[in-house]
């Protein structure tokens, strides 16, 4: 059998199973280098040099959202997208890294932490904050999970169909002898656990470093063919400058609305004459924009990318992953956000490329591949939306097993109750257990995925509300464990009445005078720290001294604080 | 250096509301990307020059910790960890 005789369906299969062989083979690969120390395993022995912790840190934090949500949310509300979720990420990612990764690298490598629950403890001297936190830390982390897990799903789903019309049998015509969504998140789950349990972080690097290199190139790829096909990029805003010009813009004016009816009621009376129907305007409001500022902030708090942080083999090599995230976000956004607006006026053969009155906005660069791009083309984007996917999931994966192991189980079992081989096995089962919950959760929400991407923002506000206290840990004396109760209790409360008040997530973002859940929940999270911390007593000099004074001698098993240096 | 690089960050940041081309569509950069969209692309390539600024102006002294045992010391040590 030659490749030209397979079916779109086959040859996506063919990409997929290719794909997902050559990161088990990876994953085989960085198993024959693994030390099988403690070391090693969380943090790669703190290895990792500039190039692999940019594309580790890039491919962990662009998701699936990246490629499809971007050339989606573009379609349905124009340029606006933009600047309110990569040019913000840009600035706020790097400022992260160079504000809090750098100084959590400093103290994870000078007294051994590896998880966030660990420095929290430490500094706010408090035992019980660590599980006031472990709830909250994973179940923002879960939703998280999901978006992946539904989303390589869905994927696989979408771009196989028609591969096996004897095997697979779909109520749904339009997915006759697609791998099935059941099948095709399990395989992506069962992948993962493989290479993370095979090379531990050092494996998800590689694999990641990899995914990230396809889904650059592969935005650019979809691009340049879909411009190509549409007469060149010139043309292609041509059409938009025509159809739906507010999609060029932020502003909406009574002009514009005129404008739209007219477009509409030509629409109506002739579809031959006038091809495409126009999309409703919709005006970017100013102060969403600003305080868009705040989801980014999100990243200093995911318990993944603290995990990835410690890998740096020295704070120099952070400098990359600093000055990389603007412009590697711009590569990732650029294009897609291009394809996403000219998919609102596209005409192909005069027929228009996304049918009138479509709304799956998640479908619309697929749609816009599978149109104007070849087979082999569409395979390979399902590629780049696994890249995406998996290149998040493993470290998600990852950083549950080690929250889990590190701070429930070895920090409450007495010395030497576990060997380190029993650790080992808690906790890869606690991350297949969740895995498996994960999968099952992923089977009854699927047909609400909607809802499920919905979820994910608010898991981005819920982690942006815990960043003052994690910025006040670092960069404030005076920060009390009151004030650090406070804050977290505050921004959970502010969080669920905010969720409840959206219909737990039916009503996305649902703000309130003006502006975005995460505005209130930050500023409540801020209040509460500050003010209670003001009226509460410092904490002791000894904390201070630990983390507020420059140590230059590297620290021994001699000068290190016990870890039950506070009372528990 | 340090304050003019950290000023120059924050003006960038207030630049980011560019409340001016919110109803302007034209000049077209490349004759296809509306100026909002360009101007934000440039938001991101002036913030990766100013980092770059930064870590060179602006890189902490203290960060730069030298190998201790903590991290690979026996479970017993703060950072008592197991792989997984």
């Amino acid at each position: 059998m030659s490749l030209s005789s397979l079916n779109p369906g086959q040859t996506a299969v063919l990409v997929i199973v290719v794909y997902l062989l050559s990161l088990i083979a990876l994953g085989l690969l960085s198993q024959l280098v693994l030390r099988l120390t403690v070391a090693d395993y969380f943090v790669a022995s703190r290895g990792l040099g500039s190039v692999m912790l940019l594309m580790s840190l890039i491919g962990t934090t662009m998701t699936a959202f990246a490629l499809i949500g971007s050339s989606g949310e573009s379609w349905k509300s124009g340029i606006v997208v933009y600047g309110k979720m990569a040019s913000w990420s840009g600035i706020i990612h790097a400022a992260m890294y160079f504000l809090i990764g750098l100084k959590l690298w400093a103290f994870g490598k000078k007294y051994g932490y590896v998880t966030q629950i660990q420095f929290f403890r430490d500094r706010f001297e408090s035992d019980k904050l660590g599980l006031v936190l472990f709830p909250i830390l994973v179940g923002l982390l879960i939703p998280y999970v999901l978006v992946g897990v539904i989303s390589s799903g869905s994927a696989i789903e979408a771009v196989t169909a028609g591969a096996f019309p004897n095997l697979f049998k779909s109520v749904d015509p339009k997915l006759v002898g697609a791998v099935p969504y059941w099948l095709g998140s399990l395989v992506t789950c069962v992948v993962v656990l493989y290479y993370i349990s095979a090379g531990g972080v050092r494996g998800t690097a590689w694999v990641n470093a990899l995914q990230t290199v396809i889904f650059l190139v592969l935005g650019f790829a979809a691009c340049f063919t879909i411009a190509d096909k549409l007469g060149g990029p010139v043309a292609a805003t041509k059409m938009v400058l025509e159809h739906n010009p507010t999609r060029l813009k932020r502003e909406v004016t009574p002009e514009d609305k005129q404008l739209y009816a007219e477009k509409l009621a030509e629409f109506k009376t002739d579809p031959k004459k006038e091809i495409i129907k126009p999309v409703e305007p919709i005006p970017a409001l100013k102060v969403e924009f600003t305080t868009y500022l705040f989801i980014p902030l999100s990243v200093a708090m995911f318990p993944h990318l603290f995990q990835y942080w410690l890998t740096a083999r020295s704070a120099k090599k952070f400098r990359l992953s600093i000055i990389g995230q603007p412009l590697l976000i711009m590569i990732i956004w650029a294009p897609c956000v291009m394809i996403g607006i000219w998919a609102t006026s596209a005409i192909v053969s005069g027929q228009p490329v996304i049918p009138p009155d479509f709304a799956d906005m998640n479908k619309v660069l697929p749609i816009m591949v599978k149109k104007l791009a070849s087979p082999t083309l569409g395979a390979l984007l399902a590629g780049g939306i696994f890249a995406a996917v998996m290149s998040s999931l493993d470290a998600q994966f990852l950083s549950l097993g080690s929250l889990f192991t590190n701070d429930i189980v070895a920090h409450y079992a007495a010395a030497n109750r576990f060997s380190e081989k029993q650790l080992v096995l808690i906790g890869r089962v606690f991350i297949v257990v969740i895995v498996a919950v994960c999968w099952w959760l992923g089977m009854i929400l699927e047909s609400k995925r909607q809802g499920v991407f919905a979820l994910g923002v608010w898991c981005f506000s819920g982690f942006a509300s815990l960043f003052p206290l994690l910025f006040a840990a670092i960069y404030w004396r005076r920060v009390t464990k009151a004030g650090a109760y406070a804050s977290v209790l505050a921004a959970a409360a502010t969080w669920f009445w905010l969720f409840r008040d959206s219909e737990f997530g039916k009503k996305g973002e649902l703000g309130h005078w003006g502006f975005t859940p995460v505005t209130i929940i930050f500023a409540s999270a801020t209040i509460s720290l500050v003010l209670i911390s003001l009226i509460t007593p410092p904490p002791s000099e000894m904390t201070i001294n630990k983390f507020f004074t420059p140590s230059p001698k590297p620290m021994t098993s001699q000068t290190m604080t016990p870890r039950t240096a506070y009372a528990r | 250096m340090r304050k003019v690089i950290w000023g120059l960050l924050f003006l960038l940041a207030v630049l980011h509301q560019d409340f001016w081309n919110w109803n302007r569509i034209d000049p077209l950069i490349f004759d296809f990307i509306p100026i909002g969209l360009a101007y934000q692309i440039g938001v991101s390539i002036v913030a990766a020059i100013l980092w770059a600024f930064a870590v060179h102006y602006c890189w902490p002294k203290d960060v730069d910790v030298p190998d201790s045992e903590a991290f690979d010391a026996t479970p017993q040590g703060v950072g008592r960890s197991a792989h997984v």
